[in-house]
């Protein structure tokens, strides 16, 4: 009796160190923040540890919060829409290249994510700003008579954060076409569908999941980007990750950042598992 | 009566040749199989009728039309696959109206084709199932089904029995057979299972390494391999190494007439256990000692050490006594029964 007892305590006798780890790194500092954003502050008196919701309600009570929410959850989607867009033909192609040029092109895709976030949002910086490469190729082509802003615009921030997050929607749709049976695209053809049917009606529904894991992934790293918005949005063009910094950093409202944190993170949940449910249950039959 | 006929169909890939110009010409309503070990290159030419492998030269033609000119989705094939390739994602009944859909059918129409073919393969109350939810056999009808309803010229099957358990297996080879007769399509079937080939088709065409070793109806494949592969290949077969002088053949111990046209040298002498009888000593007859001795019901399982190592004989129970363990026996058979081959020294 006694040892059966010990035998079940030892799962957790033995993931014991990890979840300390998961707590002491995670959970706390999560906690912290959440109740910081209950924490008074001032100008002068700085933070005050005593219970408001003066945070939560100038955040609900002032417009600007809004605008910078409302900005980022735009963002975001056209972000997973376009690296959906881009990720999605990408990995199809891949996969049914030869694998003598497969391992070569996966590379030249990929490679981008062994560089950087930062020097590869400056590169972008460089080729969008009115002087960059992008605007004048295009005023010599003829096809602007003069320069357009890209830069501190969500345009730019757009294109920077798709190039940035466009592979990770590759890796996952790679990952589900991977796992098709071949013979059910031939089976297809052979009773009679032409390429196009194939792949809308075969091959698509059956990487709907891949294409919501890897749209989970780029919405949840496009709404909580820092370098890219912080670079090509500059000081003018407020995400909710780069204002939350200026809160902590510039005006050192702590508190008030801390509240801007938590209701990204919120929000991102709540956006997340709730499109979650709601496809997991319209493409049932696909999910395991 | 020519239906569909394979030219000196050839598929190299690279340097290695899966298939070697393989002649076949199938007649309409035919059931014939493609029999051989894995690797002798029996999906590759399937694959090559479906038009999903170029054939490196060769032809295929099916009522004197030019095949290969088609792209896979206009042939108009039916295809069963191994892995039954349905697709996860639709009903039964949707996966059955794909091809229909492809080929435009109104709904109505559809409706009633899809209820008639599943009706054939008894899933008449499963259309809105999903696949997954369904077993290995279901699924199989679900595809042999779907392969069907598009009421094609020709059934291709690769492997379609061989995910499933023996005793299922059983059960459609009858199933399968009894709907090619209903429906009367011709059927080209892939199996490497010989029990499989010789239950279901009117002629068996034996493959190894690409190349043809026999075309024949099955009993007449097993009664007379063309070859020692053949006869390995088809059913239990005991082979004895002999030699050849003068147009005689001393094998174990035994001294017969050789066939007419068996060159002088060794040679590889086959013949079938059940095709073996013990009887008195002769200079034509095999000496040798019972080593083991099986009961099995209707018949008799035998090892016999011989000079030439074990031979096994089946005999049927016939009530009649039988040697015991360690006797001493001589073997018998037929000269009509034995096939002689050349044999590399
Ligand atoms: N796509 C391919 N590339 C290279 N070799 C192949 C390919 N497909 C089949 N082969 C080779 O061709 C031979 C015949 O294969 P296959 O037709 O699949 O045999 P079977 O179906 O009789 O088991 C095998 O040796 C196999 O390795
Ligand atoms: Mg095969």
């Amino acid at each position: 009796m006694k040892r059966r007892r010990a035998a079940t305590l030892v799962p957790y006798f033995l993931s014991a160190p990890a979840l300390l780890l998961f707590l002491a790194v995670m959970i706390v500092p999560l906690i912290m923040t959440a109740l910081l954003s209950f924490y008074d502050w001032g100008q002068y008196k700085g933070i005050v540890p005593e219970f408001t919701l003066k945070n939560w309600r100038e955040m609900i009570a002032d417009d600007y919060f809004l605008e910078v929410y409302v900005r980022t959850l735009r963002i975001s989607l056209l972000v997973t829409l376009f690296s959906a867009l881009i990720g999605v033909p990408e990995a199809y192609i891949l996969n049914r290249m030869s694998p003598r040029w497969r391992p070569l092109c996966l590379l030249i895709v990929l490679g981008p994510l062994l560089i950087s976030v930062v020097a590869r949002t400056l590169g972008w910086a460089l080729l969008l700003g009115s002087t960059g490469f992008l605007n004048q190729a295009l005023v010599s082509l003829g096809l602007l008579s003069e320069p357009v802003g890209f830069m501190f615009t969500e345009t730019g921030v757009v294109i920077a954060l798709t190039h940035v997050l466009a592979p990770f929607m590759l890796l996952a749709v790679w990952a589900a076409l991977q796992r098709l049976d071949g013979k059910v695209e031939q089976a297809a053809f052979s009773l009679g569908a032409s390429q196009f049917s194939v792949i809308r009606k075969v091959v698509l529904p059956q990487i709907i999941p891949g294409i919501l894991s890897g749209s989970v992934i780029v919405f949840a790293l496009a709404a909580s980007a820092f370098a890219t918005p912080a670079i090509i949005g500059g000081r003018r063009l407020k995400v909710a990750s780069t204002l939350a910094y200026d809160e902590f950093l510039n005006t050192l409202n702590w508190p008030l950042g801390a509240a801007v944190a938590v209701l990204l993170l919120v929000a991102l949940v709540a956006i997340i598992v709730g499109c979650n449910r709601l496809i997991e249950r319209r493409f049932a039959q696909v999910f395991e | 009566m020519a239906h569909l006929v394979l030219d000196k169909l050839s598929k190299a890939f690279g340097n290695q040749q899966a298939v070697s110009e393989l002649d076949l010409t199938v007649a309409k309503g035919e059931f014939v199989s493609l029999l051989g070990p894995s690797g002798c290159g029996k999906t590759t030419t399937l694959q090559m009728i479906a038009g999903f492998v170029e054939p490196t030269s060769g032809a295929v033609t099916l009522d004197g039309a030019d095949l290969l000119a088609k792209p896979p989705s206009k042939r108009g094939l039916g295809i069963v696959f191994q892995s039954y390739a349905l697709f996860p994602h639709m009903t039964v009944a949707e996966n059955v109206g794909f091809g229909l859909e492809m080929r435009g059918l109104g709904r109505a129409e559809r409706d009633s084709r899809i209820t008639e073919a599943l009706t054939l393969v008894g899933l008449a109350s499963f259309g809105e199932r999903y696949p997954r939810r369904m077993s290995g056999g279901q699924q199989q009808r679900v595809a042999l089904a779907r392969a069907l309803v598009i009421r094609p010229p020709v059934l291709l099957l690769d492997e379609p029995l061989s995910n499933l358990d023996a005793k299922l297996r059983e059960g459609m080879q009858a199933e399968l057979r009894a709907i090619q007769r209903t429906t009367g399509t011709t059927t080209i079937l892939v199996t490497h299972d010989q029990s499989e080939a010789m239950a279901l088709s009117d002629r068996i065409v034996v493959m190894n390494q690409g190349r043809i070793e026999q075309i024949a109806a099955p009993e007449q494949a097993y009664a007379s391999p063309a070859s020692a592969f053949v006869a390995g290949f088809l059913g239990k077969t005991n082979r004895l190494d002999g030699e050849c002088t003068d147009q005689r053949i001393s094998v174990a111990g035994a001294a017969f007439a050789a066939p007419a046209g068996t060159a002088s040298g060794p040679v590889t002498v086959s013949v079938r256990p059940e095709r073996i009888a013990f009887g008195p000593a002769s200079p034509a007859a095999i000496p040798g000692r019972v080593a083991t001795r099986v009961f099995q019901g209707a018949h008799w399982l035998f090892e016999i050490e011989t000079a030439q190592g074990a031979v096994s004989v089946i005999r049927q129970n016939t009530g009649e006594g039988v040697p015991g363990e360690g006797d001493n026996v001589h073997l018998h058979a037929a000269s009509q029964d034995l096939l002689v081959t050349e044999r590399r020294p």
